[in-house]
């Protein structure tokens, strides 16, 4: 029998499920060895349980928790698809302010409390899938590589552990035979960054902003050469662009405290 | 006939849209006595988050704000950020941004009508069920959303969140060779568009026939069919500088939806691929123009289930354009070695405006001396068509009490589904309630 596969989405532009899309004809190929039985953005069906539950976008509400833990126990599998879900998104950037403060700038004409007291606002501070339920596997990227996502698909359905690149951004950087940012006056998160993107955004002339994470160990001797070539430190690397990566941040000031 | 009976129906978390929504009728003895959409979708707050970003981190952030239309939105913000900084950019790069922008509407056209709206029309759930029972009509569809991704890939250095556009022009420019190529594709396609046009054609009169006088708005522009530049038009009060948008689209907040909602000259207006047609049809190519001729689309039509028509003929128009922007690309010669504009980082305000797959969409930004961003505002289609939806929904629910609950639960779905509605740009959810 065909795995049973259902796709969710919670605070997120939706950008990964629009992956699955766009696989084109390789869409064909994935519904003859999966089973998709819920994915509300293209389908009406519904279905009680799932071997493989992907989930994209992060969790902010108390109705949202709810929801995601409906799904935890009604799945065999748990997938975190994308940054969002990975990391909380660029939208983890608004955990800075209170509720009250990121209310009133975007809806600076409306009274503040008339809107906090809606419960589609409660308690709007932006998490990762994992720091709410068990996450089994993470897909990371905004938004997250297609080839990457069948590669993962094929692994589970075989019943093996999904692999997910242990090696920086650099390494597919030097692959393309890219000029190294650096070395051309700008600063690019590469050297910490998890690859697995093909290093799209350098091959592209910009530079990389850590949408997959950091590497299980940034501070790696090699990367900490290289690095020490253009006169940066890792932990300087680690504090300089924030863009998908203000979890890390919250867990520094967290420790601190 | 159940048109003296009570009809309670909710619709939870609308499916084939793109975010959460929720729809509620109630009908006591045989007149609608509440009909209601509502918008659910966590907010994410990109208004207030980018604040204290640098001027060169805020298209990539706002792109995210959706991942179907992230290429309009990162040009939304880019052309925010030239106006605030005095920006200009070379011809080159306008033509380039404008091909970006018809690969993004294709995308998201060819999304809409062949995945989201042809199930209702061949009466299945899905598109999975057709993969197997219209296996050439699928493999046509993919054909043209493969076309319109390879185009967003090939200028904008991926399909989903682009990343060579930034201030003043291209971090990277293609190559003379794979523009050709593209072109090929685009006229290898023009056949197949025809086909699925026909097909669409076959079953267009399951398109309700409902209509609604209301206001459209639009870019609209003398010299071309308005998206990537132009001034704000309407059908009720002319042409508008883009700097006068607040005035426009005067949005107000609404406790049922966690997305703010529009009005300008009536109740509700418009936005999309139909306000554009019902402004700017003469500007269309011809073989688009031919194509409204066979649907019987002429401006202004007031029937809201057209606006998947108008996509189609939109579509069309995106691939003899963008084979016309191409050749003048071509005679003018690539300068893959050209520069973004240089520019002083200066204090300022900006706004932009761009046609996205879903309407006309604003973003409006002040930086400080230091090209941070100390305030922004972003104005997203699917929120100016909120309360249009709204209205739409009284004027039709009453003349669907005489059909069964699935009827009416399917024929209020197709009216929001129609407007191809992007909750999460607009905050995100469609849940329907019959209540």
């Amino acid at each position: 029998m065909k795995p049973k596969v259902a796709f969710f989405d919670f605070a997120s532009c939706e950008g990964c499920q629009l992956q699955i899309a766009n696989l084109e004809e390789t869409v064909i190929d994935l519904v003859n060895v999966v089973d998709v039985v819920e994915f509300r953005e293209v389908m009406d069906e519904k279905a009680a349980s799932y071997d493989i539950a992907f989930i994209e976008g992060s969790i902010t509400r108390p109705m949202d928790e709810k929801r995601l833990k409906h799904i935890r126990k009604q799945s065999k599998i748990l997938v975190a698809l994308g940054a969002c879900a990975h990391l909380g998104g660029v939208q983890r950037l608004s955990n800075q302010w209170s509720l009250k403060q990121n209310v009133e700038q975007a809806y600076p004409e409306e009274k503040s409390n008339v809107i906090i007291n809606n419960e589609f606002f409660e308690n709007s501070k932006h998490k990762a899938v994992d720091e709410v339920v068990k996450v089994d596997y993470t897909i990371p990227g905004c938004p997250i590589d297609r080839v990457e996502f069948i590669r993962v698909v094929v692994a589970l359905v075989h019943g093996n552990k999904p692999p997910i690149p242990e090696y920086p951004v650099c390494v597919e950087c030097k692959k393309n035979e890219n000029v190294c940012l650096f070395s051309i006056g700008k600063f690019c998160m590469g050297p910490v960054t998890r690859g697995g993107c093909n290093a799209v955004c350098p091959s592209h002339g910009n530079e990389c902003e850590s949408c997959r994470g950091y590497i299980t160990h940034p501070h790696e001797k090699a990367q900490t050469d290289v690095l020490a070539e253009y006169g940066l430190t890792a932990d300087e690397i680690l504090h300089r662009k924030t863009m998908f990566t203000y979890r890390y941040v919250e867990k520094q000031k967290e420790n601190v405290i | 006939m159940n048109s003296s009976k009570d009809i309670t129906i909710a619709i939870d978390h609308l499916t084939r849209v793109e975010g959460h929504g929720s729809i509620v009728l109630n009908a006591k003895n045989g007149e609608v006595k509440n009909v209601e959409w509502s918008v659910s979708e966590a907010p994410r707050f990109f208004e207030s988050f980018v604040r204290n970003r640098p001027y060169y981190e805020l298209s990539h952030i706002t792109s995210r704000i959706c991942g179907i239309c992230s290429i309009g939105h990162a040009l939304a913000s880019l052309k925010a950020t030239e106006d605030a900084m005095d920006i200009s950019i070379s011809k080159q790069t306008e033509l380039l941004r404008k091909l970006a922008l018809h690969g993004e509407n294709m995308q998201s056209h060819i999304l809409h009508i062949g995945y989201l709206i042809a199930p209702d029309l061949f009466g299945v759930g899905s598109v999975f069920p057709l993969i197997s029972s219209s296996p050439d009509v699928v493999k046509k569809i993919i054909s043209l959303h493969r076309m319109a991704n390879e185009l967003s890939e090939l200028i904008c250095g991926r399909t989903t969140h682009p990343i060579t556009l930034i201030p003043g022009g291209f971090s990277y420019i293609p190559s003379e060779k794979k523009l050709i190529n593209f072109k090929q594709l685009l006229v290898d396609n023009l056949p197949i568009c025809s086909e699925v046009a026909n097909v669409v054609l076959d079953n267009a009169h399951k398109l309700p026939n409902f209509t609604r006088e209301t206001e459209y708005i639009a870019l609209t522009s003398k010299e071309e069919y308005a998206l990537y530049d132009g001034e704000i038009g309407s059908t009720d009060t002319g042409t508008h500088p883009v700097k006068d948008y607040k005035s426009i689209v005067n949005e107000f907040f609404v406790p049922q939806s966690t997305a703010k909602y529009c009005k300008h000259h009536r109740d509700s207006y418009m936005v999309g691929a139909l306000a554009r047609f019902n402004l700017n049809a003469d500007l269309l190519t011809p073989s688009a123009k031919q194509l409204a001729k066979q649907f019987k689309l002429h401006p202004v039509n007031f029937n809201p289930f057209m606006n998947t028509i108008a996509q189609l003929v939109e579509f069309v128009h995106s691939v003899e354009d963008s084979i016309e922007l191409i050749d003048i690309l071509l005679d003018k010669k690539i300068h893959r070695d050209e520069k973004p504009t240089s520019f002083k980082v200066k204090q300022g305000t900006g706004v932009g405006a761009v046609e996205v797959p879903r309407g006309i969409l604003f973003h409006e930004y002040t930086y400080d001396a230091n090209g941070i961003c100390t305030n922004a505002n972003c104005v997203i289609p699917t929120n100016q068509n909120h309360n249009n939806i709204q209205r739409d929904m009284e004027a039709f629910a009453p003349d669907l009490l005489d059909k069964s609950k699935e009827e009416i639960t399917l024929n209020l779905e197709m009216l929001v589904r129609a407007y191809d509605p992007c909750i999460s740009c607009s905050t995100h959810y469609l849940d329907v309630t019959f209540v």
